[in-house]
């Protein structure tokens, strides 16, 4: 019969979860910095696994390829204020649960309008008012591109994460479209871009070139987090993503603050992308953004959309890749352990929030309860 | 003699810190129809959810046909030939009424949805149902999804069958039919449990009563002799003399008029139907009627919150003497017109609040836009909270604690007394008291009474039927989404609102779907 | 245009389509279940680089590699690695509830990554320079089907010349189509990725059938990249060779309205969108790039239209993207 089939099988759950009621900031601070330090020491596990090479020396790569010279420091420092300031810029959007995978064209399509003002107008206007012409039309390209999805979300709750995605891959073959009209010569490399006049470069303060790009970024890292914490604006996002119902109620535009939002992240898009092109790259490949731009919504989830967490993160991020690189070439092997070990860091620290928020318990013995 | 179906021993269930049901026992016979009687968030659905396998009990134990049951799943529940009929439908809309019907069933053979549909009609004939199992649910009423529910659970065979507030959403012709089929099931020997809180329901149709009150087990008694009045007194406690002070209004004026409203919501079923109703200042109107009544969507249109078909709702200011019509505008557009308008509403942490932000966040949801400062302005909330903590007695470790971890009580003293701090001349709430605890509840009530004396009109909606006779001056009942009466609380009985709130007025298109 | 040309378009769009198909179909399965895997990218990265080191290993190791054991070894090591890799993505989004977006993002940078941090560096911890060409492994999955291919004239030349994992891509995305369809477990599958609430309440194993599906899909997907190092590219491995067909595989799942069936169809058009711009003639370099957008934009279209006409039967299964616990209060 099927009752006593039942009750043969039947088994208390060993575990079950509940939701932790919460952690103190030390608890939650100590176990979130060892998770660190795990994912750090597995890192350096599966590098030894992967090439064999003794721990000290990984840690000693590691550090020497982030921090060895100055220069190196200074890369450090330039990967980290692109992949921060991307992490900025999808945030308003993600903190309001509108799930942008598309960063990655959102700067894309920023980094092709300033190369095009670059390439156009590029000798016509002074440096100064070039990099200005630049920099808005980055924004406005980047806030088109996240624009519209935002507003097909907010009018017939189109699916942002697919839709944003699909974007991404039109405006890599729209980067490589015009670099097929620039470069007649069909080598699909545009080269730098004014190597001579250097217009629309941006200039080298105390002789770093990469120093405004970080003063940039330092500041939209300030201004982010204002507006998030600060403002009517950043509040009504947080009313938004917590709660549609409790928006209307109060009156808030729903829609509006949708579309506001996506618009704002774009253009944060729109400034980094004008920063890859004037502060970096001064060039465009379709592959530019290399990743920063999924890298970014793993950073701005992981850091919890607070924009000073996002500093460590991105910190963090960079180094191990930095290191990675370094170790790779030592090794003379291939430069993609870096996105291995970034992976796997990742991968450790979002499965470590569930410990954060949960807390398992282990059934206790009923008593009574083992009837034949 | 029947033999037992399934005896509950000693349950108890906590949620956190919550104890939603304490010691619980209950013992069904098969051919039995008993019924589980409680007010609204007594844990009847709690308890009954841990028999199907939802939830697991913290303590006690569960026997069905006399053996120690393990119910560790849905899964399992359906081993042991338990069926449960959700309030809410655990359909998936995009089957057929057949695939739902087979879905999670392990039957031998080959799947064939054309057998399953024949076996439908079986049962569908057995009992008199009318459905077509071809049907998506998505384009199905209220009352055919809960047919479909119904024959669900009857063709997994169920011997225990548990519906949770099958009536709510029933017309009295739904109703009776239903009540039919469950009495021949019970013919054949099945053993039923059905969830309520309509006294008449349960004496009409159950052999026995369980009684809950506050998760707790109050009691059985055999329907034969059980009358209204004792099974109140067991749902309610011993007779608690309200001692609600109820001053005489002073002054009324006419502040809010609505005049012939119709809403359809999204299925375009009509859900206020010609509703035509004057609110005063200085009185407390109260609103009664069965649970998705129409209730909602009322105060709702009245907040902005719903689009209207036809009618007007106009709001007299007090300050201007103007004249204002509400109908169809947005929550801000109505602030702006000067119209101080607030409302509790029935989701305290869904809509009236953002659970996960502590209380001076939620202080700004009404004021945050206040000036023209791009910047939000904390000291106002801050200092709002604090007051509020003091005066209302809120218990939290501090104003910045996520409001979703406070009790019900404390939720609610939070809401309301954001909605009276922004002085409103019109203050609507929709069932305020509901899961608090006698001292929060008289906290709410004197609330309440203290902005009727400051010249509020005070919209109230209520389940219980003693506080709205203690508590209001003028009583609507609704009923369907039509009005049934108005009463003088002062005057009224209990049982003239109780015939008001089941006598349905219908008209020929008053269910018409469009 | 000649015939000639037309058939061997054709064709070319077949191979281009077929890792396509395996990445939508195993896709498919996977948001049935309420999951968007958005580690499919990086899933068939590591079903491809799985594949090369079995077969490597085997080539490397055995005197005189026989063929039908190059096949098997490196499809065992492929399905192998691509399961592992659906496993981490349900044990994370399921078990551990982390949000389904950031663990696939993270998945494909770490498959993506390994895949090419082994396609570059195996050679060299074995001592051996150049690059990796696996030339036994790769002909015998190129094997065509005897007798058929060469005796039914241009029709068994354009149809039926292909490696056998062509015909292994329809002929699992047919199998889906009947599962989701026809049978009880796919049924209660769909059921888990509409309402998983409405599952579990129906006695149905919701982390069960996540996993199961996810993982499975996964297995699937990475036949996508297992094709394409072994027959496409004759057991050769390129760095990044794959490039983004793992996003135009979701892309596809769109298209298809989450059938199987029109994912076939869908795959072959989007592989001769691919490589369209090389059979049209006169088409300037730039128009090329144009031509290969075309399958994103026609995704949004899909996308945008299904979307804006709210038919039921065209969307996304309801719960995809999102966790699912039970006790939740």
């Amino acid at each position: 019969m099927q009752r006593d089939h039942t009750q043969k099988k039947r088994r208390e759950p060993l575990v079950y979860i509940t939701k932790r009621s919460e952690l103190s900031l030390k608890q939650s601070l100590t176990i979130r910095a060892c998770v660190i330090l795990a994912g750090i020491l597995l890192c350096a596990l599966v590098t030894i696994l992967l090439t064999g090479v003794n721990p000290l020396r990984v840690f000693a790569s590691m550090i020497e390829g982030s921090f060895g010279t100055p220069r190196k420091i200074w890369n450090l420092l330039q990967s980290t204020a692109i992949l921060l300031g991307i992490s900025l810029a999808v945030t308003p959007a993600f903190k309001m649960r509108f799930w942008n995978t598309g960063a990655e064209g959102q700067v894309l399509v920023g980094m092709l309008a300033s190369v095009a003002c670059m390439f156009y107008i590029g000798d016509a206007l002074p440096s100064w008012l070039l990099i200005i012409v630049m920099l808005f039309a980055s924004i406005l390209a980047s806030a088109v591109w996240a624009g519209i999805p935002g507003i097909f979300k907010a009018m017939w709750n189109t699916n942002e994460t697919l839709f944003t995605l699909m974007m991404n891959y039109v405006a890599m073959q729209l980067v490589s479209f015009f670099i097929m009209l620039w470069v007649p010569s069909g080598s699909m490399v545009l080269g730098i871009v004014n190597p001579q006049s250097k217009n629309g470069w941006f200039p080298s303060l105390f002789g770093q070139q990469y120093l405004l790009n970080i003063l940039i970024v330092a500041v939209m890292t300030i201004l982010v987090y204002v507006y998030l914490k600060k403002s009517k604006q950043g509040y009504e996002i947080s009313v938004v993503g917590e709660s549609e119902n409790t928006a209307r109620y109060i009156g808030i535009n729903v829609k509006q603050v949708i579309i506001r939002t996506v618009l704002i992240s774009g253009a944060l898009c729109g400034v980094m992308g004008w920063i890859l092109v004037a502060g970096a790259d001064h060039s465009i490949t379709s592959n530019s953004v290399g990743g920063n731009g999924f890298t970014a919504i793993m950073i701005s989830w992981m850091s919890k959309f607070n924009p000073i967490v996002m500093i460590f993160s991105s910190i963090l991020v960079c180094f191990l890749q930095k290191g990675a690189g370094q170790i790779a070439s030592d090794l003379r092997l291939n430069s993609s352990v870096g996105e291995v070990l970034t992976g796997i860091m990742i991968l450790i620290i979002i499965s470590s929030e569930f410990f954060v928020n949960y807390r398992i318990h282990l059934r206790k013995k009923q008593k009574g309860g083992q009837e034949a | 003699m029947s033999k037992t179906a399934i005896e509950l021993r000693g349950i108890t269930k906590r949620f956190g810190s919550v104890v939603a049901n304490h010691n619980v026992n209950l013992k069904v016979y098969k051919g039995e129809i008993l019924s589980l009687l409680g007010e609204n968030g007594s844990g009847k659905t709690t308890l009954m959810n841990m028999i199907s396998g939802i939830y697991h009990p913290d303590e006690g134990e569960i026997f069905i046909d006399g053996k120690l049951a393990h119910i560790h799943s849905p899964h399992d529940a359906f081993n042991y030939k338990i069926g449960m009929i959700h309030q809410h439908f655990k359909l998936v809309d995009l089957f057929s009424a057949a695939e739902n019907i087979v879905l999670g069933l392990e039957e031998k053979g080959k799947f064939n949805v054309r057998h399953v549909s024949e076996r439908v009609a079986e049962i569908s004939a057995k009992y008199g149902f009318d459905i077509d199992p071809n049907k998506k649910i998505y384009e199905m009423s209220v009352s055919e999804k809960q047919t479909v529910e119904i024959i669900k659970v009857l063709y997994r065979g169920a011997d225990i069958l548990i519906l949770d507030e099958p009536t709510a959403v029933l017309t009295p012709q739904e109703t009776k039919k239903l009540f039919d089929v469950l009495r021949r099931m019970r013919d054949d020997g099945k053993a039923i449990i059905i969830i309520t809180h309509k006294l008449h329901e349960v004496l009409e149709l159950s052999d026995k009563v369980v009684v809950l009150r506050h998760g707790e087990y109050v009691g059985t008694v055999n329907t034969a002799e059980a009358n209204e009045h004792i099974l109140t007194e067991m749902m309610v406690g011993k007779k608690v003399e309200l001692n609600i002070t109820r001053k005489a209004p002073v002054n009324p004026q006419d502040r809010l008029v609505v005049e012939h409203i119709n809403c359809r919501n999204r299925e375009g079923i009509k859900v206020l139907d010609d509703v035509s109703f004057v609110a005063r200042s200085g009185e407390i109107l109260g609103i009664a009627g069965i649970a998705g009544s129409g209730q909602r969507e009322l105060l709702e249109a009245i907040a902005g919150l719903q689009k209207l078909e036809e009618g007007s709702i106009l709001y007299y200011n007090p300050k201007t003497g103007e004249e204002e019509n509400l109908r169809n505008k947005t929550p801000l557009q109505i602030r702006e017109l000067g119209v101080r308008l607030s409302f509790v509403p029935e989701d305290r942490l869904g809509m009236g609040l953002v659970g996960n932000m502590g209380m001076v966040d939620n202080m700004m949801l009404r004021s945050y836009r206040k000036g023209n400062s791009i910047f939000l302005e904390r000291s106002e909330p801050e200092k709002l909270a604090k007051q509020i903590i003091e005066e209302l007695e809120v218990v939290t470790p501090d104003a910045e604690t996520p409001v979703r971890r406070l009790s019900g009580g404390n939720v609610q003293k939070v809401l309301l007394g954001r909605e009276i701090a922004s002085s409103p001349t019109l203050l609507m709430a929709a069932y305020p008291v509901r899961g608090l605890d006698i001292n929060s509840s008289y906290l709410i009530y004197d609330l309440l009474n203290e902005q009727k004396e400051k010249g509020v009109a005070v919209i109230f909606v209520g389940e219980d039927l003693d506080v709205l006779l203690d508590l209001c001056d003028r009583i609507l009942v609704i009923g369907n989404g039509r009005i049934t009466g108005v009463v003088d609380a002062r005057t009224a009985t209990k049982n003239e609102i109780g015939y008001l709130m089941t006598k349905t007025v219908y008209k020929e298109d008053a269910n018409d779907a469009t | 245009m000649a015939l000639h040309t037309i058939l061997a378009f054709i064709s070319a769009a077949i191979v281009q389509g077929t890792p396509l198909l395996f990445g939508a179909t195993g896709e498919i399965l996977t948001e049935k279940s309420g999951n968007l895997n958005l580690g499919i990218p990086g899933i068939m990265y590591i079903g491809g680089i799985s594949g090369i080191v079995g077969g490597y290993l085997y080539e490397h190791f055995a005197e005189t590699p026989i063929p039908i054991l190059c096949v098997l070894i490196s499809l065992l090591a492929s399905l192998l690695g691509s399961t592992l890799m659906a496993l981490i993505y349900s044990f994370l989004t399921v078990t551990l509830r982390s949000n389904q977006n950031v663990v696939g993002l993270a998945l494909t940078t770490f498959g993506v990554g390994l895949g090419n941090f082994y396609g570059g560096s195996l050679l060299k911890f074995f001592g051996e320079s150049g690059s990796i060409s696996l030339l036994t492994t790769g002909n015998a999955y190129k094997t065509k089907i005897p007798f058929l291919s060469d005796h039914l004239g241009i029709f068994g030349e354009t149809f039926l010349s292909f490696g056998f994992l062509v015909y292994v891509a329809i002929i699992l995305a047919l199998l889906a189509q009947w599962f989701l369809k026809h049978t009880r477990i796919g049924l209660n599958l769909r059921a888990v990725g509409e309402n998983p609430a409405t599952a579990d309440a129906a006695g149905i194993n919701v982390s069960l059938y996540k996993y199961l599906s996810t993982c499975i899909g996964g297995a699937i997907a990475g036949l996508g990249g297992l094709y394409f190092v072994m027959d496409y590219t004759t057991g050769a491995w390129t760095n990044n060779g794959f490039g983004d067909r793992g996003w135009l595989a979701i892309a596809i799942v769109i298209f298809a309205l989450w059938r199987p069936r029109l994912a076939i169809f869908s795959s072959y058009v989007f592989g001769g969108l691919y490589i369209a711009s090389v059979y049209i003639p006169g088409l300037s370099g730039s128009d090329k790039e144009l031509i290969k957008m075309l399958p994103y934009l026609v995704t949004i279209a899909v996308l945008v239209f299904t979307s804006s006409r709210k038919k039921r039967e065209h969307q996304p299964p309801q719960s995809l993207g999102l966790p699912y616990f039970r006790e939740e209060r």
